[in-house]
């Protein structure tokens, strides 16, 4: 278990926290037993290309706080984001009959000469610019590269921002190149909540906290049904809302890669308990998670109820669909848990998972508590994945995979991973929805989704006879994990060595 | 400028590695931290391409890098690119990272530059300025360390031109802007080095820079530093069209310009410019009818939160072939203070009849560009308003129940695929996606 302190300004970074790696050949089942044994360590790369950093995943969870500003300290180009969360911001503004309003972004606009001169006191001119144009009621700022290395007190300027507007001013620390692990960006951003927004609880309501990005609420009718009230947090939080999280029953993960640290942090600061079992993906995990919810709140006879209730609605369908599915060979690439996840579901609807890409791995979350392993758990529940490989969103490691394995579907969770699918001519999915495979309409949902995409092929096949290859011959002559670790060729097996 | 930034409209230099993805099979590879090949694609990226996005190489910075320096690594990522990323042409960019440690650049892709690889670097950081600039450090570096080994005092071919205009990808409609381009002036006689997109050859067109009758830069800015530099280096003259032409009317304008530059047949080049525009003006005759009797209310005022290259272009073409008249112009490419004076002066051209004048802001900040529109925008609450702007005006567009033509990243509201404005027939498509956004608004 990791402590949570809120003492420093900056996070913990995930490697340190958690052992993170982003770098594994193996199978499923392998790095499940290593990762309980400690054995994992990580290993570098000889060839490498464009990930994304901290700066982009703590941004995602503070750029939808509806009544805050992020401020991005740092050149223009770390905003290339903001008309993107703005898009997507004001698309979920309207699904939950929320007035349009314009994300409220700036940059700070370092230029060459504020990296010799300093850029604190440009800082303090966008703190109060922003302030005035918005008058909002917390301002985050967002640190970068450039900003990290010209090394400014950004806390002084902060806090005496803080003390002028009367609002908190905080800062979040995320430079791009301070963690391996773009994850590390998530527990920025709530490291920097959990640390300038949240008070203390003065009461304790009735409200359980789903942390999340911006999915559908399909946690409404299960929730209720307990007695409780659902508080989806961050995005499309109010600074208010958010300084009494600490006042909720409970806390519910969507995916532990995201919200590990906020799981913890509250539980640990403010005891507000978690649910410590993987999130409710496929009918056996939605059996597990409803019997975990319903013991965490007292009420195990209601878990009951809507399991009885669940399998008579959704199974029939489901089973139905699962015929069509037998003998399918499925591929997915995703982040850490999300990935997981889509192994969970793709082996509940009876679909042979022969590979996998993820993007990083956590031995371990910061609760500490090994039921929350939800890759262990399909093992377990569905067999082994013989292609398991930690890929860093590499995405020549996965193109070269997959050229190997050839499955029937590929699942995907993160744009730019998709289109290698298709052009081999492979039925791909993405959803982009978090929450769209939840409980057990959510597998019902996949398991529609992905009869749809097994059945139109047209597009795919004629795609393919068109598409673009950058990759060599060469490249497809060696194994995908050829530049990970030690220089073997055979990629980062022990999850050791390096360069 | 140097302030604040509200809605950004451009990226930071490293933006320029998106100009590498626009020349066919080239490679971009950037020296700098993990996040900033996905921040500039996701501002003006369209797709992946060839080898852009999660496919472009990349160093990743890390802490121990920032600390020790990144040169070993750099080695290897570039080793390995060749050996993984099948390309005519790879170029090094470097971010913030690299530039503050104070990488050795040059003197490791130097060691590949003497093994004779098609490999070049540039210099940048993100701070050091935005990709308007950088583009034209990164064509003159291409030129330098890679086009110039192969200029070994081969003459002149005549009618030969290379060809400059927006900047790839930071303008949206780049592609078929130059597809416009290579044609019409195909048309008149010449023969287009366009360098980038579709139409290119790719690497082999680059090869033959040196060896251009002229060099052509089309725009109001961004590039002049290109031609400046070939002058210099190859004493190639060039012609400098100081906008984006839309429409017949500044289409032929722009081709006999060129063609007297150019010094080419006269005849032939008018009667080009004559089918054009016959062809042109048909349509418009065509349309005419409806642009003057349309009782339900077509935009009449305008407002540009744009490049300096397209607010121009965009206002010569309203005024002159539509009758739309410019309102307030707000330039939000960080145009450096020494060209301002330029644009002005072709703002204040813009009539042949009358003096008009066009009220010109110029500022990137597009936040507070945005605070001023609505302001004078009280003034016209009778008139229908198009806005020229990009996917962050979309808002002010609902609120003034304008109507808003994307010309500017970012871009979320519209799929762009070959469409340009540039030329003739990009003045039809502009008329056509003007009314069509106009008339889709009715019930």
């Amino acid at each position: 278990m990791s402590t949570i302190s809120i003492k420093e300004p900056s996070v913990v970074i995930r490697e340190k926290r958690l052992g993170t790696i982003n770098a594994f050949t193996g199978s499923a089942s392998q790095i499940v037993e290593k990762s309980a044994k400690g054995e994992l360590h990580d290993c570098k790369r000889k060839f490498s290309q464009c990930l994304g950093c901290n700066q982009q995943q703590a941004f995602c969870q503070l750029a939808m706080i509806r009544d805050a500003v992020v401020i991005n300290h740092a050149p223009i180009g770390c905003s290339g984001e903001f008309a993107d969360f703005n898009f997507t911001y004001r698309i979920e503004q309207t699904k939950r009959n929320l007035p349009a309003a314009l994300g409220r972004y700036y940059s700070t606009n370092i230029l060459e000469k504020d990296t010799v001169f300093g850029a604190a006191k440009k800082l303090e001119e966008t703190i109060r610019l922003a302030y005035e144009r918005e008058h909002p009621n917390a301002i985050f700022v967002t640190t970068s590269c450039a900003s990290g290395i010209i090394g400014e007190d950004i806390e002084a300027v902060v806090e005496a921002a803080s003390k002028e507007l009367g609002i908190p001013v905080a800062t979040c620390n995320c430079e791009g190149f301070r963690s391996k692990i773009w994850t590390t960006g998530f527990d920025a951003a709530y490291h920097t909540v959990l640390r300038g927004i949240v008070k203390p609880a003065e009461k304790k309501t009735n409200k359980v906290n789903i942390i999340n990005f911006w999915g559908s609420h399909v946690f409404d009718d299960i929730v209720r049904r307990f007695g409780y009230e659902p508080q989806y947090i961050i995005p499309f939080s109010t600074v208010e809302e958010l300084s009494h999280v600490s006042e909720a029953a409970a806390s519910i993960h969507i995916c532990p890669s995201l919200s590990t640290y906020m799981g913890a942090g509250l539980n640990q600061l403010h005891g507000v308990p978690e649910v410590l079992v993987p999130p409710a993906y496929g009918v056996a995990g939605t059996d597990r998670w409803l019997r975990a919810f319903g013991k965490l709140v007292g009420k195990e006879e209601i878990a009951e109820e809507i399991i009885k209730e669940g399998h008579e609605k959704y199974l029939p369908e489901i089973e139905k669909l699962k015929e069509r599915f037998k003998g399918k060979r499925a591929y997915v690439t995703a982040g850490a848990a999300h990935g997981q996840a889509l192994i969970t579901l793709l082996g509940e609807l009876g679909m042979e998972v022969v590979g996998a890409a993820v993007f990083h791995h956590d031995p371990v979350y910061d609760s500490g508590d090994d039921k929350l392993d939800i890759l262990g758990q399909a093992v377990k529940n569905y067999g082994d994945v013989p292609d398991y490989r930690v890929c860093n969103k590499q995405a020549c490691e996965l193109v070269n995979a997959l050229n190997r394995i050839k499955p029937d579907l590929i699942l995907a969770r993160h744009g730019g991973m998709t289109l290698w699918g298709a052009k081999f001519g492979i039925p791909s999915l993405l959803i982009g929805d978090e929450q769209f495979g939840i409980g057990y309409k959510g597998a019902l949902n996949y398991a529609r989704r992905i009869d749809d995409a097994l059945d139109s092929i047209e597009f795919i096949k004629n795609y393919s006879k068109h598409a673009s290859n950058p990759y060599t011959k060469w490249w497809f002559e060696q194994d995908p994990g050829y530049f990970q670790g030690d220089g073997s060729g055979r990629g980062c097996a022990r999850g050791n060595g390096g360069i | 400028m140097s302030g604040a930034i509200e809605q950004p409209r451009f990226t930071c230099a490293l933006g320029s590695c998106q100009s590498v993805v626009a020349i066919k099979k080239g490679v971009p590879i950037l020296h700098s931290g993990p996040g900033c090949g996905v921040q500039v694609e996701r501002i003006i990226g369209q797709g992946e391409g060839y080898a852009g996005g999660s496919t472009m190489p990349c160093t990743n910075s890390e802490e121990a890098d920032v600390v020790f320096g990144g040169e070993k690594k750099l080695r290897n990522v570039i080793e390995n690119s060749f050996k993984v990323i099948d390309g005519d042409l790879y170029v090094v960019i470097t971010g913030c990272t690299a530039a503050i440690t104070g990488d050795d650049v040059a003197s490791v892709v130097g060691e590949f530059q003497l093994d004779d690889k098609p490999i070049v670097y540039v210099e940048e950081g993100g701070f050091k300025s935005n990709n308007y600039v950088s583009h034209s450090r990164l064509v003159n570096a291409i030129i330098d360390q890679y086009v110039d080994k192969f200029n070994e005092d081969r003459e002149v071919i005549e009618g030969l031109v290379n060809v400059f205009a927006n900047i790839p990808y930071q303008d949206p409609y780049w592609n078929g802007n130059l597809e416009q381009l290579k044609r019409i002036l195909t048309g008149i006689g010449l023969k287009v080095n366009i360098l980038f997109g579709n139409e290119s050859e790719g690497v082999s067109e680059w090869k033959s820079i040196p060896q251009a009758q002229f060099n052509l830069f089309v725009g109001s800015w961004a590039g002049l530093d290109i031609v400046k530099h070939l002058k210099r280096k190859y004493g190639t003259p060039y012609l400098h069209f100081p906008y984006t032409p839309i429409g017949a009317k500044e289409t032929s304008k722009f081709l006999r310009e060129v063609a007297k530059f150019g010094g080419l047949d006269e005849k032939k080049v008018e009667a080009y410019i004559d089918r054009e525009e016959k062809k042109f003006y048909s349509h418009i005759d065509k349309m005419a009818s409806f642009m003057l009797e349309f009782r339900y209310g077509i935009p009449r005022r305008f407002y540009s939160l744009a490049d300096a290259s397209y607010s121009l272009g965009f206002s010569k073409f309203l005024l002159n072939e539509l009758g739309i008249i410019p309102g307030i112009q707000f330039i939000v490419d960080d145009i450096p203070e020494k060209y301002q004076e330029s644009v002005l002066d072709e703002f204040s051209r813009i009539s042949d009849l009358q003096r008009r004048d066009v009220q010109v802001v110029f500022d990137p900040d597009a936040g507070l560009d945005q605070k001023k529109l609505l302001e004078d925008a009280k003034d016209y609450e009778n008139k229908r308003i198009l806005i020229l702007g990009s996917s962050w005006d979309k808002h002010i567009a609902d609120e003034l129940h304008g109507d808003l033509l994307i010309v500017s990243v970012p871009v979320q509201h519209r799929l762009v695929m070959n469409c340009g404005y540039l030329g003739y027939e990009g003045g039809l498509r502009a008329i056509e996606d003007i009314y069509d956004r106009v008339l889709a608004t009715y019930r």
